[in-house]
């Protein structure tokens, strides 16, 4: 595949590694931001090319590990209306709730059902006049172009039936929760690549200069990881603490003007809690007060379901990049995929379950 | 951590489910779980412990065996690009029977119709099966019907039953892989996986990527003669070819390694397992098969192969190995490592 | 979050008021909103995430990337990888 391949170009990757090598003189912490890195990261095995010097931790950019507990009951609580067709990201379908999961609802006889993109559950919407078709929105700022068409599509369409669950969760409030809390070990990040295509890199520019650390922009692909890798070092070596763009192919300083000025007529900023990591101020999106008839927390009335988070699961810890899963004593033993205690073992892309994936559970299996 | 605690007696219980989930289906964790703790001990036999492809059982006096096995086909839709629920059950069990080394000898379908599918619906499936037969050189030689009420099936759910000959003397089975024999494929994986998501509501696409569904019992009689040193042969099906080596891993208590950058997979598989974010060990296939070899005849086997249509893209995709029993370990292609773990459930999309 | 993957755009039209196209990810195609990114033309490569196409890809800007490494030194100079 174009803009792919080359970008798991073994050659490249192991060109990258050595320039790593070279010019790496101290150890260093760095965090990629996005659950799609951390992926990558264990998938390629790329942490174990690196020099042990490098220490790569996870950061909180798994949308579906962050979505509060509560957020998840009350898509339950919406899903198991017989009048509610629940439509969702896969990704959200295993994610536990206090009492259950989707696909277990499913089992029990509750329309809930997959879509690739949001504008599905729209055309969902359209072809079933007579079912009440619910979309859980969630994502961070990459989505919420995607989530705000279909709102602003369903208004264009006079589709009454349609709303959306919205928990959505932006990027800068963590970081800089991540750099404000004492215990914090960062010390140069490779930023979200598809959220700044999204948002641009501007707001990262006071990150960079406050906190005094390197981030560099980086996409999802082996070698993009690895460009951006180094170019952290390099900085890190020398002083510096710029924002840049490795994945210049794809970002822009600006972003994409015409996507955000979609989001900004659809969504305002608000408070929003953070599975595993408490409340964060003004970190999520909500509704505008015009689009409130499609706000699916007023149409069936969830808005007060509240939660209580497993008192095992450290996944605050992990999410700010202060631990890492093999450090939970509860790692691969009573949390595994199959009985996830909390955030970051409940989808696929949190830092626990892609560790558990590629078998890091698994201690002296590779080398 | 102690890795035999994790695959030994597992400490929570048989899953967390009260209730069966389509995840159970899958050919994953979940399913391994349910045929392990619950299946295997009830009916308590070896024949049945052993979990090969079929159930071979000593006959008559002359040294052959009879081979038998059953599966259920459950498919939605009933008609997808590249075959239907018809000839995939044919072929499916002609393949159970074919990779123990059996001749295919008869059929048998039992038929689980959904009050209200029309009959010309059931016309065409019939039919397919009908042709997949003669093309696989099996008779269906007894049947069964019932029908449920609506709502209760998916149209059609069939089961097949197949008897086969095994000649005397051959005894292939997974637990009969050793330290350095190579993990063959006869080709492309993921096709069949990719073809039904297609035409998946809330997933579909446009693709030329057909099921590639088909018998393999020529293939597998040509492997054999080519090759009389293969241990075992399985059809690779849900769960992927991650399922099948962890059968085979777990079965013969050996490791296994993987080259990512050695499977074969056509483009077009590949761009929607991207595009879904799909990782392309656990799609499912039909009509391809893995077989193991000791290393010095994996060659010759994968250019025998190569001669016949249906494993022109056979290759040597990875090796037995003494390291990390029952564990599966992938050289990715930019050179670092993974353990590829057994997929819980039903592999879903991602938007992350 | 952040699944995007790279397509191409194979054709482009109106739907419900706003812009799509046809994308084909190595002969995959998969009907996607342009709307975001309404220069995209037929033959130009996009950043798709959940049906949306985010950015136009720009081919000037990933050549760079390969142009570094080339400037890194040649094959020799690779070392054996980690095992």
């Amino acid at each position: 595949m174009k803009y792919l391949d080359e970008y798991r170009d073994p050659r490249a990757a192991r060109k990258l590694v050595a320039e790593i090598e070279r010019i790496q003189t101290r150890p260093w912490t760095l965090m990629e931001i996005c659950g799609g890195q951390t992926h990558t990261i264990v998938k390629f095995g790329i942490d174990r090319l690196l020099p042990e010097a490098i220490e790569l931790v996870h950061g909180p950019g798994c949308p579906v590990c962050v979505t509060p507990l509560e957020m998840i009951d009350r898509a339950h609580a919406i899903a198991v209306r017989p009048e509610v067709t629940f439509t969702s990201f896969g990704d959200m379908l295993r994610v536990p709730g206090t009492g259950s999961d989707l696909l277990a609802l499913k089992a029990e006889g509750c329309d809930v059902r997959v879509v690739y993109s949001p504008l599905d559950a729209v055309e969902l919407a359209a072809r079933l006049p007579d079912r009440e078709v619910v979309f859980f929105a969630i994502g961070f700022e990459t989505t919420s172009p995607a989530n705000a068409m279909a709102v602003k599509q369903a208004e264009r369409r006079g589709l009454s039936n349609f709303s959306v669950l919205v928990s959505h969760v932006l990027v800068p409030p963590a970081l800089r929760a991540i750099l404000e809390s004492p215990d914090n070990r960062v010390q140069g990040f490779l930023g979200p690549g598809h959220v700044c295509t999204v948002v641009g890199t501007e707001e990262y520019e006071p990150i960079a200069e406050r906190y005094h650390v390197p981030i560099e922009v980086t996409g999802f692909e082996p070698v993009d990881m690895l460009e951006g890798i180094l170019a952290l070092v390099e900085q890190l070596e020398t002083g510096r603490a710029e924002v840049r763009t490795p994945y210049r192919r794809v970002v822009r300083r600006e972003g994409n003007k015409q996507a955000l000025a979609l989001v900004r007529e659809v969504f305002e900023v608000c408070d929003r809690k953070w599975r595993g990591v408490g409340n964060i101020p003004e970190s999520g999106y909500r509704l505008r007060e015009k689009y409130s008839s499609f706000d699916a927390e007023k149409r069936f009335d969830v808005a007060a379901i509240e939660a209580r988070e497993s008192p095992v699961c450290i996944s605050g810890q992990i999410l700010r990049g202060v631990k890492k899963p093999v450090d939970c004593p509860a790692f691969g033993e009573a949390c595994t995929p199959q009985n996830p205690l909390g955030a970051t073992m409940v989808s696929a892309e949190g830092a626990c379950a892609a560790y558990y994936a590629y078998g890091r559970h698994l201690a002296g299996v590779t080398g | 951590m102690n890795v035999s605690e994790l695959m030994g007696s597992c400490p929570v219980p048989l899953s967390r489910y009260e209730r069966i989930t389509l995840g159970h289906g899958s050919g994953g964790q979940l399913m391994a779980d349910l045929i392990h703790k619950l299946f295997v001990p009830a009916f308590g036999n070896e024949t049945l412990a052993a979990l090969e492809d079929q159930a071979t059982l000593e006959f008559g006096g002359n040294g052959e065996r009879l081979a038998f096995t059953t599966d259920s086909y459950v498919v939605k839709p009933l008609f997808f690009p590249g075959g239907d629920i018809g000839s995939l059950a044919v072929h499916g069990t002609v393949n159970d029977l074919a990779v123990g080394g059996a001749v295919p000898l008869a059929l048998s379908a039992g038929f689980i119709l959904e009050e209200g599918l029309e009959v010309e619906v059931l016309e065409r499936v019939v039919k397919s099966m009908a042709e997949a037969c003669t093309r696989a050189g099996v008779r269906l030689v007894t049947g069964d019907t019932k029908v449920v009420e609506r709502g209760k099936a998916d149209g059609v759910f069939v089961n097949t039953s197949g008897v086969g000959r095994v000649p005397a003397g051959l005894r292939l089975s997974i637990s009969a892989a050793r330290p350095k024999d190579r993990i063959v494929l006869s080709g492309t994986i993921g096709d069949h996986g990719v073809a039904i998501l297609s035409v998946r509501e809330g997933l579909a696409f446009e693709t030329a990527i057909e099921s590639d569904s088909a018998p393999l019992h020529e293939l597998t009689r040509l492997m054999l003669e080519a090759c009389p040193s293969i241990r075992c042969m399985r059809d690779l099906t849900r769960g992927g070819l991650s399922s099948a080596v962890h059968e085979l891993a777990l079965a013969s208590g050996v490791g296994v390694r993987l080259d990512e950058r050695a499977i074969p997979m056509k483009p077009q598989v590949r761009a929607a397992c991207e595009m879904l974010g799909l990782d392309s060990v656990y799609v499912a296939n039909e009509g391809k098969l893995m077989a193991v070899v000791p290393a010095s005849d994996a060659e010759a086997l994968v250019e025998a192969m190569r001669r016949h249509p249906l494993g022109r893209d056979a290759a040597v995709v990875g090796e037995v190995v003494e390291g990390h029993p029952r564990y599966v370990v992938m050289l990715s292609s930019v050179g670092g490592e993974r353990v590829v773990t057994r997929i819980s459930g039903e592999q879903l999309p991602r938007i992350c | 979050m952040c699944l995007g993957i790279p397509g191409k755009v194979v054709d482009t039209f109106e739907e419900h008021g706003i812009l799509m196209g046809k994308v084909s990810f190595d002969g995959v195609v998969k009907k996607i909103c342009l709307d975001h990114v309404r220069d995209a033309h037929a033959g130009d490569y996009v950043l798709v995430h959940v049906g949306f196409a985010l950015s136009k890809i720009d081919e000037d800007e990933a050549k760079e990337t390969f142009d570094l490494l080339e400037k890194m030194g040649g094959l020799e100079e690779i070392r054996e990888p980690k095992t």
